[in-house]
């Protein structure tokens, strides 16, 4: 029963949220209910039994995704109304589409075979992270390695695409400075007395 | 009441439905389609953790932290694609984005 509830809160603030996020007029908006999305699908991933997943949802997704978006909304000085103009002539075509796609789905879904749990495994005593652990290091070790490999790619591509010199930036060069020698920048002066240098 | 496979089912098809839904409705704006892409990647994801969890198979979940790091990486390029663009153009409006007259 009271899983039927927490079904129910958590998916309804989850397409409420949704909805939010492609009708807000500001993009501000739209990332901050993007949050509200996952941290709801978070909680169902909790109902569903698979905790480490929801834990990775929430750090990944509103700790770096979601953050990035922010920067990147907030960094980009652009006039989102102008963007907004002319969006009410593809809603039809939108419907239409969605709609279909929605029909086709539930129509699939409802044909599934709907089986009740099968009794569980005898790895599944161990808890969910510690399941999820064996199997990751072991089958699937090959593409964890290159899932990580993904993110390297990832990582170097955004840093390199946004990487740019800039012109007339006084930098501090270091072994400029360390290679200074005293003669190159000192010189020593008598003075006569009653004149000046040069 | 019993919560079944089929709501789970039909809830992340609906997700799904609005990510496609968004980008038709912004379709000027970069930024709200890439998160509609978010949206529809998290749909997937709730479709693979709830036959995971009906079939009693850990390797769903074992996708869905790969789809998790594909999706993140994607973020990171697109924003970063988008930031550079900005940088030129100083727009971010999909119809300014032809150069190559595909």
């Amino acid at each position: 029963m009271i899983t039927a509830i927490a079904f129910y809160f958590f998916s309804a603030v989850l397409l409420l949220s949704a909805l939010c996020v492609i009708t807000a007029r500001n993009p501000v908006h739209s990332v901050l209910f993007l949050i509200l999305a996952f941290f709801n699908a978070a909680g169902l991933f909790v109902l569903l039994g698979a905790e480490f997943i929801a834990m990775i949802l929430v750090i990944v997704y509103v700790g770096a995704v979601a953050v990035l978006f922010l920067f990147v909304v907030m960094m980009l000085d652009i006039s989102f109304a102008d963007l907004r103009k002319g969006a009410m002539q593809y809603v039809p075509l939108g419907i239409l589409i969605g709609g279909l796609m929605l029909a086709e789905l539930v129509t699939l879904y409802m044909a599934w075979p709907a089986k009740p749990p099968v009794e569980a495994l005898p790895m599944a005593n161990v808890t969910n992270t510690v399941h999820l652990g064996q199997v990751l290091y072991t089958d699937y070790v090959l593409p964890f390695q290159v899932s990580g490999l993904v993110l390297l790619v990832a990582m170097i591509g955004a840093i390199v695409l946004t990487f740019r010199q800039r012109e007339g930036v006084r930098r501090q060069k270091i072994a400029q400075q360390v290679s200074r020698k005293q003669a190159d920048v000192i010189s020593i002066e008598k003075i006569p007395t009653g004149k000046g240098i040069g | 009441m019993e919560i079944a496979l089929s709501h789970y089912l039909i809830l992340a098809g609906i997700l799904f439905t609005m990510g496609v839904f968004g980008i038709f409705l912004n379709r000027k704006n970069v930024i709200v389609i890439l998160m509609s892409v978010e949206l529809m990647l998290l749909a997937v994801n709730i479709n693979f953790v709830a036959f995971s969890t009906w079939l009693n198979d850990i390797n769903g979940q074992v996708f869905t932290l790969f789809i998790l790091t594909v999706a993140a990486a994607e973020a990171a390029i697109g924003l970063a694609i988008l930031v550079v663009f900005f940088r030129n153009k100083g727009s971010i409006a999909v119809e300014d984005i032809s150069e190559l007259k595909g």
